[in-house]
């Protein structure tokens, strides 16, 4: 099951970013498909990207909220919190694990065997939090310049996926842009080094402490329609959940907890005695199986 | 199975809610600005603007 999702992280990787003629247009993908909403972190100014970047949206829309109510048109980011929020009432973080390439990249790096594996600190997860309410919304909106514009500050001083995916390849495509690094770049490079490096030792340590989506994703966990479920009466309390974690959580403490990316980990290597399953709006999926068969047979 | 049926009920309402943006969204013609934003580069996400 785990090389399945390997296999689906690597597909979504290079579905959403499909655009193989960068390296002769020197540019961005233009065309339609960048309408459709990448549901993982994967910056939409790679330039092999075709799909557009939920968080980047986000803040494109705040930061411009003043001069698009002046201007008669009414962009408050309802279509992306509509998306996002439709795939999180579905599916709950269940595209950090199966089909984010950040999290992918982070999966693989946390494979590097190092001299030791570190597990993170519990405070630490509430930051991203923070950055989704105040990098990503709050602070594009109300952090005006003189025009009324903001700045997308998430994108602008965090975001490890942009200057590894957007920063560097264009950066080598447009050499033009060359002259223009400074100190904010270099403020980026920081961060993506230290998320990436942290990687090695502490599985997904940015999705853990830092990322907005994953944060937004996961409020959904407890009342979306895919969720783990724990049969308390099989659960032996022997902490192997525990151990197969990428999160680090233990899931009979903690059903459906918000930090839970869905990797099915715990019901598929970990648990021997069936005490997790899957289901779907609080139906067993092998029960929704028998019973499409039930009726295929019948009719 | 009437708190099941409560359960399913209440995972339809933030679906409800995002769907209704979702729409709203289009309506107001949100999804041509998400376009025109994609299809620039964005310098603030390069670390250069």
């Amino acid at each position: 099951m785990e090389t399945v999702r390997k296999l689906i992280q690597i597909f979504f990787t290079f579905l959403t970013n499909g655009y193989v003629l960068f390296p002769w247009t020197k540019n961005i993908y233009q065309g339609p498909f960048k309408l459709v909403c990448s549901p993982g972190l994967n910056c939409y100014s790679c330039p092999a990207s075709i799909t557009y970047c939920p968080l980047g949206s986000i803040q494109q829309l705040l930061l411009g909220i003043r001069f698009s109510f002046e201007t008669g048109s009414y962009f408050f980011g309802s279509y992306v919190f509509g998306t996002i929020g439709i795939i999180g009432s579905l599916t709950g973080r269940l595209t950090c694990g199966w089909l984010c390439p950040f999290g992918l990249l982070q999966e693989l790096l946390y494979k590097i065997p190092s001299w030791r594996k570190f597990r993170t600190a519990k405070p630490l997860k509430y930051i991203k939090y923070f950055m989704l309410v105040f990098f990503v919304i709050v602070f594009p909106l109300i952090l005006t310049d003189q025009w009324g514009m903001g700045k997308p500050w998430f994108c602008k001083f965090v975001c490890p996926a942009g200057t590894l995916e957007a920063g560097f390849p264009m950066l080598a495509l447009q050499p033009d842009l060359r002259a223009t690094v400074g100190l904010l770049f270099y403020n980026k490079l920081f961060w993506m080094f230290l998320f990436l490096f942290w990687s090695v030792f502490s599985c997904r340590f940015f999705c853990k402490t830092t990322c907005p989506l994953g944060a937004f994703y996961g409020l959904f966990n407890k009342i979306s329609f895919l969720q783990l479920h724990l049969n308390e009466e099989n659960c032996t309390d022997c902490g192997a959940c525990f151990q197969v974690c990428p999160m680090e959580i233990q899931f009979n403490k903690n059903v459906n907890s918000a930090e839970c990316i869905l990797c099915m980990r715990c019901m598929n290597e970990a648990c021997k005695f069936d005490a997790i399953s899957l289901k779907c709006a609080g139906l067993p999926l092998s029960q929704i199986a028998s019973k499409k068969s039930i009726r295929n047979q019948t009719s | 199975m009437l708190k099941k049926n409560k359960q399913i009920f209440y995972r339809f309402i933030p679906l409800t809610i995002f769907l209704i943006l979702f729409m709203i969204g289009i309506a107001v013609n949100e999804p041509q600005r998400v376009l025109e934003q994609a299809w620039n580069i964005c310098l603030d996400c390069i670390g250069i603007g």
